[in-house]
Formats: C-alpha cells, sequence, structure tokens
C-alpha cells in the first residue's frame, strides 16, 4: 500500500480521535479563560493578599512543565478526592489540568493588556460617576478584550497542540489513537505524519479563522496593528 | 520524611543532570540553526526567505510530542534507524526551537529601525559590515527577553522526552512514585510530583536571573528590553 | 544655467545629470542637473514632496536613481563599477532624523566610520573623534547614550560622525525639521561654522535666514525639477519664476522674514 493509500485507510479512525483533541481544546480554553480573568483582575486590582496569592498560582503553573501538572491532576489528587467521594474521569483530568495552566498565561496576557490601557481611561469612567467595578465592567474590559485577541490567539493555538499532552492519560485522542494505529500496522513514522498533518492543518485554520476575527473586532486607534503568524 | 529526602536526592542525581543536558544542548542547537535561518529570512533572496518561512510554520505547527514520536518510533519502526531516545529527543525538540528561535531573532532584527542601516551605508559601510557591528548588536540585545521565555519553554518541553523512555526529571519522578506510590497512609504520588516540580521552578528562577543578570550587563539607555509574556 | 559638457571636469566637486526617480507611480526626480564648486554651500528649498531628499539620497546612492549620472570629482558616482562604499565614505550624510547609533555612545558613533571603514586603530580614532566632538561642541558627552542627549546634541553628534570621515562634501537633509525651535539654533551654528570653514555643502532646508546669509547659492524645486538658481541676494529679491515668488511669499508668511 502506498503512502496516501495507508493514510487514506487511516483517516477515519484519526479524524474521530481529532474530535476528542477539539473537546480537550475548547474545554481547557474555556476553563483556562473564566480562571484566568479573574487571576487578571485579581493581579490588577485586587488587595495585598489577592495579589500575592494570584502572582503565586501564575508563578507555579508558568514555571513547571504542563505535563507534570497533568500528572498531578491525573495521578496525584484523584487518592484525596475518592476520599471525599469524587471520581475523576481521563477527559476531566485533562481539560482541568491543561485548562488550570492556560488560566496562568491568559491571566498574564489580560493583565498586559488592562495595563496597557492608559490611565486616564479610568479617570474618565470615575469622571462620569461609573463605581470601580462597573469602570471595569465597561470601559476597561471591552477595550482589554480586543487588545487581547492576538495572543488570545496564539493561546488557543498553542492549547490545540499541547492537547497531544492527554496522551500520558491515555486519553483517546489524535496523538494516542496515532500510537495505536502505528502499534497496529507498523507503519509508524508514516502514521506520524498523518497525525502531524492533522495539527497542522487545525492550526492553519484556527489561526485564519482568528485573524478574520481580530479584524473584524478591530476599533481605529486602539492597539496596532500585529502581524499574524 | 526519609523516603522525601531519598527521592529528593535521586531527583536530583538521576534525573537532573540529564534535563539540565538537554536543556543546554536543544537551546544550542536551536540558535545554530535558529539564527542563521533568521538572518536568510530578513536578507536572502526570495526562494530562500518561503523556504524558510515554510520550516517555521512546519515546526512550530507539529506537537512537540508528535515531532518526538516522529524522530524516535517513527524512524526506529518504519527505518529501523534506531537512535538513542536521548538523540531523538535532541533532534526533535531542536529543531523546533530553532524555528521559534528564528523567529526571535527575525523579529529582533526587523525591529531595528531601518535608517540605522542607512545611516551606515552613509558611512561607506558595506551591507556586511553594517548588518555586523550595526544592526546584529543591536538586535542581539533585543531578543534576550523572548529569548529568556524561550528557555523556559525548552526546559518544561524536555519533560515530554519522558515519553520515549529518556531519564528525565519527569520521568525518574513517576518511576519513583510508581515503586512507592503510598507508605504508611501518606500519597507519595502527590509529594514526588510536588518535589518535581520544585525542581523544575528552581531550574526556571535560575536560568531567568542568570538571562536578566546578562539583559542587565548589557543595558543602554534607549532600549526599552521590557519582555513579552509569551509561551 | 550654462550647459556642461558630461566627460570635461572643470573643478566641479559634484556635478549631477539628467537625474530621474520614480517610486511606483510617483515620478519624484524628473530630470535634475546642477553642480557645485568646492567649498560653496549651496541651499535647495521647495515645497514639500518635490524630490529635494530625493535628490540628496540619489547623489550618494542610498536610494539608486533610475537615470541619470552624479559625479564626485572626477570620478562617476552612477558607475557600476565604482565601489559605492569608498565614494559613500568621502560624502557626509546628515539626516533629517539624526539616525546615531542606538547602541553606542556619542564617541563610538564618531568612532566607528574612521574604525570600520578606514581601517583606524582604536586609539587614533578615539583621538579624532574627540576632535570632531570639540568641533561640536560636544566633549563633554562623550560617554553619553543617544536617549540621553536633546536632539539638538544627537544632530550634532551626527555631523561630527559625518566630519570624521574628512567628506568632501556634506549632505544635509533637512537637519532642523525634527527639532523642537529652541535647539534649532544650536545646530544651524554648528553648520554656519563648517561654511565658514570652506566645507562644501549641499542642504536641503526650510530655514530661509540661513539660506540667505551663508549660502552662496539657493536652488529652487517644484514637481521633480529645479525650476531656478541664483545667488541669494538676486534670488530672495528678484526672483525669476512665478512659481519662486509665490513659494516664497507662503513662506514669509509662516515663518516671518
Amino acid at each position: 500500500m502506498g503512502f496516501f493509500a495507508f493514510a487514506w485507510s487511516i483517516l477515519p479512525d484519526l479524524l474521530h480521535a481529532t474530535r476528542m483533541t477539539l473537546w480537550i481544546t475548547s474545554g481547557s480554553i474555556v476553563l483556562g479563560f473564566l480562571v484566568g480573568i479573574f487571576l487578571a483582575l485579581g493581579r490588577v486590582y485586587g488587595p495585598r493578599p489577592i495579589r500575592w496569592l494570584t502572582g503565586g498560582y501564575i508563578q507555579f503553573f508558568r514555571g513547571t512543565p504542563l505535563l507534570v501538572q497533568l500528572l498531578v491532576v491525573y495521578y496525584g489528587l484523584p487518592p484525596y478526592l475518592a476520599s471525599l467521594g469524587i471520581q475523576i474521569s481521563p477527559l476531566a483530568a485533562a481539560i482541568i489540568g491543561l485548562g488550570l495552566n492556560s488560566a496562568a498565561y491568559q491571566a498574564e496576557y489580560f493583565r498586559g493588556a488592562v495595563q496597557s490601557i492608559q490611565s486616564g481611561q479610568m479617570m474618565a469612567a470615575r469622571s462620569v460617576g461609573l463605581s470601580r467595578v462597573r469602570a471595569i465592567r465597561y470601559v476597561i474590559l471591552p477595550q482589554a478584550l480586543r487588545l487581547v485577541i492576538p495572543s488570545w490567539s496564539n493561546e488557543l493555538i498553542y492549547s490545540i497542540k499541547y492537547s497531544s499532552l492527554a496522551y500520558f492519560v491515555s486519553l483517546t485522542e489524535l496523538t494516542f489513537v496515532g500510537k495505536k494505529i502505528a502499534l497496529h500496522t507498523a507503519r509508524t513514522f508514516e502514521t506520524y505524519v498523518v497525525v502531524a498533518a492533522i495539527y497542522l492543518v487545525i492550526v492553519l485554520i484556527v489561526s485564519r479563522l482568528l485573524w478574520m476575527l481580530e479584524q473584524r473586532a478591530r476599533i481605529p486607534g486602539l492597539g496596532v496593528p500585529t502581524e499574524h503568524r | 520524611m526519609s523516603t522525601i529526602w531519598q527521592s529528593l536526592e535521586l531527583l536530583v542525581t538521576k534525573g537532573l543532570p540529564t534535563t539540565v543536558l538537554l536543556t543546554l544542548g536543544l537551546l544550542g542547537a536551536g540558535l545554530a540553526l535558529g539564527f542563521p535561518i533568521a538572518f536568510l529570512q530578513v536578507y536572502g533572496y526570495r526562494p530562500f526567505r518561503w523556504l524558510c518561512r515554510g520550516y517555521e510554520q512546519l515546526f512550530r505547527g507539529i506537537p512537540a510530542l508528535v515531532l518526538i514520536l516522529i524522530f524516535h518510533s517513527g524512524l526506529a519502526r518504519s527505518f529501523g534507524i534506531l537512535l538513542p531516545a536521548f538523540t531523538s529527543a535532541l533532534i526533535a525538540l531542536g529543531l523546533r526551537s530553532s524555528a521559534y528561535q528564528s523567529q526571535i531573532f527575525r523579529g529582533a532584527i526587523q525591529s531595528v529601525p531601518q535608517g540605522q542601516m542607512m545611516a551606515a551605508r552613509a558611512l561607506g559601510m558595506s551591507k556586511l559590515q553594517a548588518i555586523r557591528s550595526i544592526i546584529l548588536p543591536q538586535a542581539l540585545r533585543l531578543s534576550i527577553p523572548p529569548w529568556t521565555n524561550e528557555f523556559s519553554s525548552v526546559l518544561k518541553d524536555t519533560s515530554l522526552a519522558s515519553a520515549i523512555g529518556v531519564l528525565e526529571l519527569t520521568k525518574q519522578g513517576t518511576l519513583i512514585f510508581t515503586r512507592i506510590q503510598f507508605v504508611k497512609g501518606v500519597n507519595y504520588i502527590l509529594v514526588i510530583l510536588i518535589l518535581v516540580a520544585l525542581v523544575y521552578l528552581v531550574l526556571t528562577y535560575m536560568g531567568n536571573a542568570g538571562l536578566a543578570l546578562l539583559e542587565r550587563r548589557l543595558r543602554i539607555p534607549g532600549f526599552e528590553m521590557k519582555g513579552k509574556v509569551e509561551r | 544655467m550654462n550647459e556642461q559638457h558630461p566627460s570635461r571636469s572643470d573643478g566641479a566637486i559634484l556635478r549631477v545629470e539628467g537625474l530621474h526617480k520614480s517610486y511606483g507611480d510617483n515620478h519624484v526626480l524628473r530630470g535634475v542637473s546642477m553642480q557645485m564648486r568646492r567649498g560653496e554651500t549651496v541651499v535647495v528649498i521647495g515645497p514639500s514632496g518635490t524630490g529635494k531628499s530625493t535628490l540628496l539620497r540619489c547623489i550618494n546612492q542610498l536610494s539608486v536613481p533610475d537615470r541619470g549620472r552624479v559625479w564626485l570629482g572626477d570620478r562617476e558616482i552612477t558607475c557600476k563599477k565604482q565601489n559605492i562604499n569608498c565614494l559613500r565614505a568621502e560624502i557626509g550624510f546628515v539626516f533629517q532624523n539624526f539616525n546615531l547609533f542606538t547602541h553606542l555612545t556619542a564617541l563610538a558613533n564618531v568612532r566607528i566610520g574612521p574604525m570600520k571603514v578606514k581601517g583606524l586603530k582604536k586609539a587614533a580614532a578615539t583621538e579624532l573623534a574627540m576632535d570632531e566632538l570639540a568641533r561640536v561642541g560636544l566633549s563633554d558627552k562623550a560617554d553619553a547614550y543617544p536617549a540621553e542627549l536633546s536632539g539638538g546634541q544627537q544632530q550634532r553628534v551626527s555631523i561630527a560622525r559625518a566630519l570624521a570621515m574628512s567628506p568632501q562634501l556634506m549632505l544635509f537633509d533637512e537637519p532642523t525639521s525634527a527639532l523642537d525651535p529652541e535647539l534649532i539654533g544650536e545646530v544651524l551654528d554648528v553648520m554656519v561654522s563648517l561654511a565658514k570653514e570652506g566645507m562644501t555643502m549641499l542642504v536641503v532646508s526650510h530655514e530661509m535666514g540661513f539660506a540667505r546669509s551663508v549660502s552662496d547659492s539657493i536652488i529652487f524645486m517644484e514637481g521633480g525639477v529645479i525650476l531656478e538658481q541664483g545667488p541669494p541676494e538676486e534670488f530672495f529679491t528678484a526672483p525669476k519664476e512665478e512659481r519662486t515668488r509665490v513659494f516664497l511669499s507662503k513662506i514669509t508668511e509662516l515663518y516671518g522674514e
């Protein structure tokens, strides 16, 4: 069987596994977004103890490998959770591990964006009588979220690629299924090349979509045009 | 308590050296390959630029883990090229880092204002001279902060080499906890993973501190060298 | 203007003949010819976007002209066989926005040309550079980086940088346009003393006072060609061209006398 015939024959299984990859990615990016935005706000506007705590969280998750964090969630925590009567599935472990990691990075992106908004904006918002919280909600965040799109796009691309780490917790995502097929067919190199190609295509499509999103969300004068990769 | 000390000793003596060696090797390989690629991308002929661009896209778009599997199991089982696991990891992650590093250097070279090259040429310098004594010294300074980020992600990605059995920190950690797991009701899985994480944290801190020191020593007024958050 | 035969060199230090340059559809230079004698100061004026800066850049080939020829003395700059770097070393260029090398101190900025292009030893180059810095009145700023200097000081360093190559000809591309008004004087002072020392200078500038008092000749450019050239007294009191008159009256309105 030639390469293309072989690639065609394993494609259905791989595409099926790709769905799992996309589930992990979307789950972790959403979790990371929700946690990340609170981390960022806590880090910028919170009282000192909150700033320290959120800072410590971010430092820890950015300073250690994602794989180690994933192993903690999958192997380290379940004994404790079991004593509380909580079971954790491989999918949940992957989403929580990747999501908590992503939160630390997303928090840093948000913080950078929030801090790059001129202090005059906050002052102007307070001067028209908005409370601090409402000023953040109606003036700072809408600007910050637009500014953050380019780095957030990078984060999403990163999440797609690093969803492959779910391989280590035996989740049937793209890389893990690739390994299974490689073992069955003994055409390891070809299998992994097809796997790599699928990741590449997803990454290219998502980059393109995000670029279009960025164009649509653009407001004249806010932020500088960024080269997209 | 003694179990913890023994585990830590095992991690530091049989795991840490491989992690450090692999990290240094990857940064070196990535630099040796990434720098010329960046150079060709900015100053090279058009076909070269496309080629380098494609190279960058390719190695940045494929997950590190998949690259490692391709260069180890893939080469071994499909072509009978049986590389030591360490070598496979070095090649796979090194190619990947070179793509990221070339992007860093390209950005730095391109962020040196055009007027600098023009002023150098106006003095009578050749293009090569201008690149060497005007553009590169500025570009290299500008690339320290993003390069610090690259160091940190390369260090963390070495943990993926555990997938093909390279006995580095993470692999050593899993080996230890599969052996002892629970002793007298203590959950050693978590304890050992936290030890592993702490060793990585210390490495990250030391590397970042060293590079920050380098950045300070090379600091020149007028160079804004604020690190951007990247991964 | 009297026509010159290309092959005849009669002591002109700079000769420009039939220079054309386009950027895309924009035909910036449409046949510019001029010449300068050694020690002359010529000021080029005219509305913005008429190719004054392009003319300077085409003279030392920072922009390559589409057509036309340029000679420095009896060597043709536009000749493909000429080593352009050697010729550029003999032509000083002062940029509108200084373009000092950001990573080098004032001293190192002035020193790098003589060292890298002329191969001077560091000690000799340092001595030379200190002399040039003294000439522009900045000996005390030798160790400052560009970011630590005011605009006027940066421009004076950049003049010193050009002077350190002992150029036969200096080109000034709107040297005071990027400066705050109170800093213009210090740069013009340096240029005036250079002119008095007999440096050959081709200056693109809107500084009419400088043009009137220092220049030997004034060139008025518009639409990519030289419309009029003459000594300042004649030029300012009795311009021949209607367009020149209009331009001069606008300038007087804007900047006063």
